[in-house]
């Protein structure tokens, strides 16, 4: 006698209660469906912003991805720039290249180890969260902030390099290359590892594509799309990448893509602070923040996060506050469109693995 | 990398890891160990309550309304008396703060950092919110920058005739604003209002900013004339108190705001469209003695307090030192016809060439009317009982300026003296600048002035020296006149002057001093007197003049209403103690005294 049972996963963040959960429906440890609910995590980001000056908006928006907050501060100041008619300076760019990097080789630090630690491996967090913490004093020495830099504003950014903190980054790539080696041992080249991923919650190319996938789901599915090649922003034009593919679309190949993504994020902040011009201002000189009018219209722009693309759609009326400001988190689209399909007929056992694995961000799904 | 070598998974490479037993681990034994926080660090504030001037640009900034302003005296006492300031510091709720530090960087001050300190803790929920200061000892991180911050510190230029070519002719020197720059320069404005203290007439400067930024100029001169009725002219010869308290120039240029007052009038033809609405007429009638801009306020704000107003004005045109005085180049006549025009269209009655106590009997004006308005001014050239003074040939600066500007004299001497370093011996010489260059292309011509007062006391404007400077005349600082040297004819020769040993004593009283020695001739044959004028009250009958008080200032006494120790009798402009002997000053006593007479009538059964 087969019985459906109902089963409660999460939150489990000890200060939010009525954060994110997962809804399963069970006959016996097969998950026969799924449904997330948003819970009461919703802290009305968007509709916040509409009562705010532009620059005071600066506050919130690295809010809506804790692990990964500079993506916000980009898109939202490449949205304002781009309504205002502004260009950036050089350095500037690549400033925001390097700044952007260095925090997607921190997200990546920080989702291998709950991905390793998903799948039983506590080791690896303790790890990548301690090598997390090198970036982190990184971002303190620019901006003096750890988590929420608000370094990247429209103009460009809020202060100049700290003397000497280009060594310091490559100091830390070098630092994180020679750590990669030991995650590799542990973890990626771990036969366990590749015993409980290979064939689990596989999102195919067609399905990827139908269900609107991107950053590594849709990459590790086979198909080649990346923001900062499709529509380049900051100095990404000017630096050499490869996007990397395989074909799977498990969560093997989702991890492995991570894992290439991370090294390729260290030689892209190689690259910048190579190319990078030694000086020049690094802010286009905006007016008095009071005082913004941004020009009516709309716009849409775009970054691509470590879980995919992150944009923001923007309307302006022509006053010193936003319209509207809508956010498109990657998490959004993946949890309800991809997650509820894909843990469908996997064992209980992998549920958490899997939303790991598709790297959902609870604030970024109900901003 | 190779994805192949991951394909096949090992067991034994995992084991490699277990090197790691025997290492240090890289983590700190808090509190123990501590690391060292980053030079930027965004931390707890410390605010320089002293530098601090309470302007609330951090509040209006804060993204989380973190930050109150509140009285911190009994924390910390501070000066509470400080010139454009108010007397309340930021506090700040860190129950709320998200460190953005979005309030240092719009500090205009500077005084408000943030500190390499984020530890606190306490047991009590209402201890999370202070009011910031040095004296909690906590190290700088993140201060703002120069280079990088969203203050616009620099001002709009503002272009003016080359002094070659404004020298040639009366034409208003001052170009005024473009649109473009109009709005740029109100887009500097933070609002936050520091500078109505500044303004004798508080006007309501952060208002009509915004709204010549918005692009509303109907709405900006709305604004203006609710305190001040000749916003026209105060935007070409004010003496900008409003600027002198911009928060702006702690680190930057204060903002123009008398030039964007005269960008958005004069974008107006007339002010017809923006009058202030009028009351229902009460019937009572006040009389105004003398047109100057004290008066012409008065009048202005009693109709419209339903009230109807005469102006008693001896002079052929209305304005006072406006219409008499001030230099055209500085101030063209169409723009006093303009807001003169306005106070009229508004229903008063300006009466001119009515001379009080002659044309007109004092004490009929007391029974004629309900009440009385007393704003003559000081409208006679003071004398400094100089040796040789009497001389045709030795004049008072008002005279002189009212004979170039009404009566249209263009008749000067090659060599001309002015006696004084204020700002209206500025406008003399700088008129005799002007005349000799068109009379005689300024070939073998001087103008020099004496001055008691050495550069760094002098009272006349920094612009005004710059300007008189640049158009040639030649100044003496510290050098007192002596006496008025003749020639065998009869004519003037040159004046004797002496060296100034101080000009206040110890009790910082005017009491100057010389060096008898040291005396010296400057040449000229024409000497123009411009060190203070006075009043006349000849036209009132002596019994009442008897029982007029006045302040130890010999200025008249009045009360907060504007009333004088005479019922009935109000008085304002300059010969009352709160004027700084400046329009804007008059325009702001006048309307005072307005809201006393209006109170008084209504009052008085």
């Amino acid at each position: 006698m087969n019985k459906t049972y109902e089963l409660f996963i999460g939150p489990n963040h000890p200060g939010i209660p009525g954060n994110f959960s997962l809804k399963l429906a069970l006959e016996g440890d097969t998950i026969v469906s799924a449904k997330g609910d948003p819970g009461y995590l919703h802290r009305a980001f968007e509709k916040a912003m509409e009562g705010r000056y532009y620059i005071q908006n600066l506050a919130l928006i690295p809010r809506i991805c804790v692990p990964e907050p500079d993506i916000n501060e980009a898109g939202y100041s490449m949205a304002v720039e781009e309504l205002m008619g502004v260009e950036i300076p050089e350095r500037a760019k690549y400033i925001r290249t390097i700044v952007l990097e260095l925090a997607r080789t921190a997200t990546y630090l920080f989702w291998m180890g709950g991905f390793a630690a998903t799948l039983g491996l506590y080791t690896l967090v303790q790890w990548t969260v301690g090598d997390r913490d090198y970036a982190i004093d990184l971002f303190s020495d620019i901006c003096g902030a750890r988590v929420y830099h608000m370094y990247i504003w429209p103009g460009g950014v809020r202060r100049d390099l700290p003397e000497g903190w280009e060594e310091k980054v490559l100091d830390y790539v070098k630092y994180i290359r020679h750590r990669l080696k030991d995650y590799d041992n542990i973890f990626f080249k771990n036969v366990m590892f590749k015993y409980r991923t290979k064939g689990l919650a596989v999102v195919t190319k067609e399905q990827a594509l139908e269900w609107g996938a991107t950053g590594p789901i849709l990459k590790a599915a086979g198909v080649a799309q990346d923001v900062r090649k499709d529509d380049p922003y900051a100095a990404y034009p000017y630096l050499d990448f490869e996007i990397p593919t395989l074909e799977d679309g498990d969560s093997w190949s989702r991890a492995m893509v991570r894992r290439i993504e991370l090294e390729n994020s260290l030689s892209l902040i190689e690259q910048a602070i190579k190319k990078m011009p030694k000086d020049g201002s690094v802010w286009a000189k905006m007016p008095n923040p009071l005082k913004w009018n941004v020009p009516e219209g709309e716009v849409y722009a775009k970054v691509e996060s470590a879980r995919g693309e992150h944009g923001f759609y923007m309307v302006a009326d022509g006053s010193g506050k936003p319209y509207r400001v809508s956010v498109r988190g990657a998490s959004m689209a993946h949890m309800f469109t991809i997650a509820e399909k894909v843990l469908v007929g996997a064992r209980l056992a992998d549920a958490s693995h899997i939303m790991v694995s598709l790297d959902i961000c609870p604030p970024e799904i109900d901003r | 990398m190779n994805i192949k070598d991951y394909e096949n998974g090992s067991f034994l490479k995992p084991l490699a890891s277990l090197q790691y037993l025997f290492k240090k681990p890289h983590t700190l034994r808090y509190p123990k160990e501590t690391k060292p926080v980053s030079e930027r660090y965004r931390g707890l504030h410390i605010n320089d309550v002293d530098q601090c001037i309470g302007c609330g640009n951090c509040r209006d900034i804060c993204p989380c309304a973190a930050i109150t302003m509140e009285d911190p005296s009994d924390i910390r006492p501070i000066e509470i008396d400080k010139k454009g300031a108010n007397p309340v510091r930021p506090k700040i709720d860190y129950g709320r703060c998200s460190f953005c530090a979005l309030c240092v960087e719009m500090c205009p001050t500077g005084s408000l950092k943030m500190s390499k300190d984020l530890i606190y803790t306490s047991p009590d929920a209402d201890a999370f919110a202070w009011i910031p200061l040095e004296e909690q000892g906590r190290k700088p991180g993140f201060v703002q920058s120069d280079e990088i911050t969203p203050l616009m510190l620099e001002a709009e230029e503002m272009e003016e005739l080359e002094p070659d070519v404004r020298k040639r002719s009366f034409e208003e020197m001052v170009l005024g604003f473009s649109e473009e720059q109009a709005r740029k320069e109100a887009m500097r404005c933070l609002g936050c209002g520091i500078c109505m203290q500044g303004c004798p007439a508080h006007m309501k400067i952060p208002e009509y900013i915004q709204a010549i930024f918005d692009g509303n100029n109907e709405e900006s001169v709305k604004y203006m004339l609710e305190d001040n009725v000749l916003p026209g002219i105060c935007g070409r010869i004010c003496t900008h108190r409003c600027q002198d308290d911009c928060v702006y120039q702690y680190r930057g240029d204060p903002i123009h705001i008398m030039w964007l007052k005269r960008f958005a009038t004069d974008q107006l033809e007339t002010y017809e469209d923006v009058e202030l609405a009028k009351m229902p007429q009460t019937g009572k009638k006040v009389a105004i003695i003398g047109g100057g801009p004290s008066g012409l306020s008065a009048a202005y704000h009693l109709s419209t307090m339903g009230h109807s107003a005469t102006i008693f004005e001896q002079r052929s045109r209305a304005g006072g030192a406006l219409a008499t005085g001030i230099p055209m180049y500085r101030l063209p006549i169409y723009e006093l016809d303009k807001e003169v025009g306005n106070i009229q269209s508004m229903g008063v009655d300006i009466k001119l060439n009515t001379q009080i106590g002659k044309d007109v009997k004092f004490e009929d004006l007391l029974n004629e009317y309900d009440a009385v308005y007393i704003g003559v001014g000081l409208s006679y050239g003071r004398s400094i009982n100089l040796k040789g003074e009497e001389h045709p040939n030795v004049v008072q600066a008002i005279d002189f300026l009212r004979e170039v500007k009404v009566d249209g004299r263009r008749e000067i001497s090659k060599h001309v003296i002015v006696i004084g370093g204020g700002n209206v011996a500025m406008d003399v010489a700088r008129t005799v600048a002007r005349l000799q260059e068109i009379k005689y292309g300024s070939k073998d011509t001087s103008v020099e002035t004496v001055s008691l007062e050495d550069w760094d006391i002098m009272p006349a404007s920094q612009e005004e020296i710059d300007g008189a400077l640049e158009e040639g005349v030649v100044f003496n600082p510290g050098w007192g006149p002596n006496l008025v040297i003749l020639d065998e004819k009869g004519d003037i020769k040159g004046l004797e002057i002496k060296k100034v040993k101080y000009v206040f004593d110890e009790n910082h009283r005017f009491n100057p001093a010389f060096f008898e020695d040291q005396k010296r001739m400057i040449e000229g044959d024409y000497i123009i007197e411009s060190v203070g004028q006075m009043y006349d009250f000849s036209f009132i009958p002596k019994e009442m003049f008897e029982k007029l008080k006045f302040t130890p200032r010999r200025r008249i006494w009045i009360d907060e209403y504007g009333e004088t120790s005479l019922p009935g009798i109000f008085a304002g402009g300059d010969l009352v103690e709160t004027s700084k002997g400046d329009a804007i000053s008059a325009i702001a006593n006048g309307h005072r005294a307005a809201i006393g007479i209006d109170r008084y009538l209504r009052e008085k059964k």
